[in-house]
């Protein structure tokens, strides 16, 4: 109840039409956990996933999760007569492809699915996914942080169990820092302050690397406090102007116009050397990116520290940025054996122990987050920092609200053609976004949608 | 007999002419076509950690292609040298019987008048039109209603269908197996089947030679099919395979495994090369077919 009451209050904050989808997703949540000793349907169907794991059988699931193999394995041992076919059926994007394609042919699809956050509208309100509320799981709310919560509940229904989380922090090399006298900035005015000096320092050093990521921008609206998507049903809102998004584009332009921003694109192997060296002094990134550091760039080991993310006034904002989680999809012959293998892999604590002891990213679970083992943790990475104490803290000020696109994964992948020119061209990202804005105007109308600027 | 005053001495078939220009045009182009594979090759040699931190066509600090070779057979339960097999598998299976079914098709349009033959002529050519990679979602969607997707049967089939090979055989088979050979056959009583085997099929060697190395090329380098189709890796080609390797460097969780995918990359191209060296001279004659006419 402590949550619903958290919920009236920024249900103030809010604007009411873009909190009405959202608060409504809450009090389903709330009613069915307060309900959930009450009501006699949904423990009946609870009921079922137990004698579906006694019963066994065998089920397949997706994932490109590394920890994947390990938690299968436990999950077997523990659950003798469920057999559980591990398919790695490729990394994001390619995955959907193939959900997609398997949902659309109506075979072929796994009983469980890995699927980010910023998708899972897609394969929602396609339909594509079981209402988990129906198992009663809308009572393992209080097990989660709110910020993937918020997102495994689309248009009031429970349609995912959180993998991972991605509040979002100031990873820096404190290294490079030091040596050119940058304060860690507690505003984005004072991380400008330091882009510029960095950069006229050493030409060849960069404050960050950027060249047009839709899950960065996004998350970069969300901490702004923008909703610039707002989904109702089938009726969707697009206003990439809004009074959020404006002030995550006035700051970050002066980085973009200034050509302060290093073009090396995230993930590839210049960016793994530019993140080693220095040349790459910072990134604003989930509280998953400790493992990637200390396993792809070893050479910096020592270097980097972590802070909270930066904000417009200084008071404590944040957003979440990647993450995923599990869904069972309707396709599955036998979803209350899925719901239980998806409980168990998502919900208890061996199965989220070794998920985190994997390296595979950050909790979602609000027992592991706590828990004093993982604050306690101090890595040499990180000489000695406990960094987990700022991520964690950073997971606590999510702002609310926040709605991807019913196609975001589409929108993603047009990305590139319109806010990336703005990149490419060092111009005013609001042109970028425009153009972008336009594009997914028309195709949510083609797909059905009914889809207004806003 | 008069004899020109030839400085220059004509330019015949057997000597031609010198030309610079044509010459640095050609130099260049070999650059073009090298520098990525000595950079693969190169690379290939590299740790992880030089990879990142050492200049792109210099070696890195270690030399480790043996350990790499080792590693990327044996990473994740050798899934690579699995890959490697249903690449062959899909090859030898696809490739072979695309160049089967082309040579026995085209023969026949070529060596025999029936009705019809210009319908066939019409679907043939706009068949070589529409790329394959449209035609991969509405392959998936009838592949899923019968059950096929996600089985080796599921990539093979659609490889087996070469309409550019089938009309490469076409025209060629008219002018390398005369018409008159086949009435002589006729004549002495050889079955059609029996002439096939025994005369035409000889004929027509350099010609399948060159549809087989197309089809193999085509089938080796199938990504976007074999994509959509697979879902599980243990049926993935190397192709696929490989760019799953390269995928893992990305997002929550991100392994880059860059030395292996370049190792694996290189492996993946021998073969290839292989091929290339045995067949090339079938090559150059098949793909000369039919411009002289004899």
């Amino acid at each position: 109840m402590i949550h619903c009451t958290r919920w009236t209050a920024t249900r103030r904050i809010a604007t009411l039409a873009a909190a009405g989808a959202v608060v409504a997703a809450a009090l389903v949540g709330c009613s069915s956990s307060s309900g959930d000793s009450s009501s006699s349907s949904s423990s009946a169907s609870a009921s079922d996933v137990d004698a579906a794991l006694k019963k066994g059988g065998t089920i397949t699931y997706w994932t490109w999760t590394p920890a994947a193999k390990a938690q299968v394995a436990a999950f077997e041992k523990a659950y003798p007569k469920v057999k559980v076919n591990l398919v790695n059926a490729g990394t994001n994007t390619t995955e959907y492809t193939k959900l997609q394609n398997a949902i659309k042919a109506g075979k072929g699809a796994p009983d469980v699915a890995q699927i980010e956050y910023y998708a899972l509208p897609q394969f929602a309100l396609g339909g594509a996914l079981v209402d988990l509320g129906d198992y009663g799981f809308g009572s393992l709310k209080s097990n989660y942080s709110s910020g993937p919560w918020n997102n495994v509940n689309v248009q009031g229904k429970l349609v995912a169990l959180p993998q991972d989380s991605g509040p979002m922090a100031l990873f820096y090399n404190k290294t490079v820092f030091d040596k050119y006298g940058l304060t860690v900035p507690k505003t984005w005015d004072e991380y400008i302050a330091d882009a510029k000096k960095l950069h006229a320092a050493n030409p060849n050093a960069y404050i960050t690397s950027d060249s047009g990521d839709p899950g960065f921008i996004t998350s970069m609206i969300w901490q702004a406090g923008g909703q610039p998507f707002k989904v109702d049903g089938t009726k969707v809102t697009i206003n990439l102007q809004d009074e959020g998004t404006k002030k995550f584009t006035s700051t970050w332009n002066q980085l973009v116009e200034g050509k302060l921003l290093s073009q090396v694109p995230g993930w590839s192997d210049d960016w793994y050397k530019a993140l080693g060296n220095g040349d790459v002094a910072s990134l604003i990134t989930g509280a998953w990116m400790p493992g990637v550091l200390e396993s792809s760039v070893a050479q910096a080991s020592g270097q980097w520290a972590v802070a909270p993310i930066p904000t417009y006034d200084g008071s404590p904002a944040n957003a979440e940025n990647g993450g995923s989680a599990e869904a069972v999809l309707k396709q599955s012959k036998n979803p209350a054996l899925a719901a239980g293998f998806l409980k168990w892999l998502n919900n208890s604590k061996e199965s989220v122990g070794i998920f985190i002891n994997s390296g595979g990213g950050f909790p979602s679970t609000t027992a592991d987050q706590n828990s004093s083992a993982f604050l306690d943790q101090a890595p040499a990475y990180f000489g000695g920092q406990k960094i987990n104490q700022v991520l964690v803290g950073g997971a606590k000020n999510v702002v609310s609200g926040w709605q991807y696109l019913p196609y975001e994964v589409y929108a993603n992948s047009i990305f590139g053609d319109t806010v990336g020119q703005s990149y490419s061209k060092s111009t005013s990202l609001d042109a970028g976004l425009g153009a972008w804005q336009k594009q997914l105007v028309e195709y949510g109308n083609q797909q059905g949608f009914t889809v207004k600027a806003g | 007999m008069p004899t020109a005053p030839a400085k220059r001495p004509a330019a015949t078939p057997a000597k031609p002419r010198r030309n610079a220009v044509l010459t640095v045009v050609m130099a260049l182009f070999v650059i073009y076509a090298f520098v990525p594979l000595v950079w693969l090759i190169i690379n290939a040699t590299k740790t992880q950690q030089d990879l990142l931190s050492t200049f792109g066509l210099g070696f890195g600090h270690h030399f480790v292609l043996f350990q790499n070779i080792a590693e990327t057979f044996t990473y994740k339960d050798g899934i690579f040298l699995h890959w490697l097999g249903n690449t062959l598998l899909y090859v030898v299976v696809g490739a072979g019987g695309a160049t089967l079914l082309a040579t026995l098709g085209g023969y026949g349009l070529a060596k025999f008048a029936f009705p019809g033959r210009r319908a066939v002529f019409g679907v043939v050519l706009g068949a070589i039109a529409v790329p394959g990679t449209a035609l991969a979602v509405p392959t998936f969607l009838l592949f899923s209603h019968l059950g096929l997707t996600n089985t080796p049967w599921a990539v093979i089939l659609p490889s087996l269908i070469s309409p550019f090979g089938l009309y490469l055989i076409w025209t060629f088979a008219i002018d390398a197996v005369p018409t008159e050979l086949l009435e002589a056959a006729r004549v002495d009583g050889s079955s059609e089947l029996r002439t096939f085997f025994t005369v035409s099929l000889r004929l027509l060697a350099p010609g399948i030679v060159t549809v087989l190395l197309f089809a193999i090329v085509a089938t080796w380098n199938n990504y976007f099919l074999p994509l959509i189709m697979l879902s599980d890796p243990k049926w993935y080609p190397l192709t696929v395979g490989l760019s799953q390797w390269s995928a893992q460097a990305t997002g929550v969780a991100a392994q880059p495994i860059y030395n292996l995918v370049i190792t694996g990359s290189l492996i993946t191209i021998i073969p290839i090369v292989i091929a290339f060296l045995f067949l090339q001279r079938y090559w150059q004659s098949g793909l000369a077919a039919g411009s002289v006419k004899a």
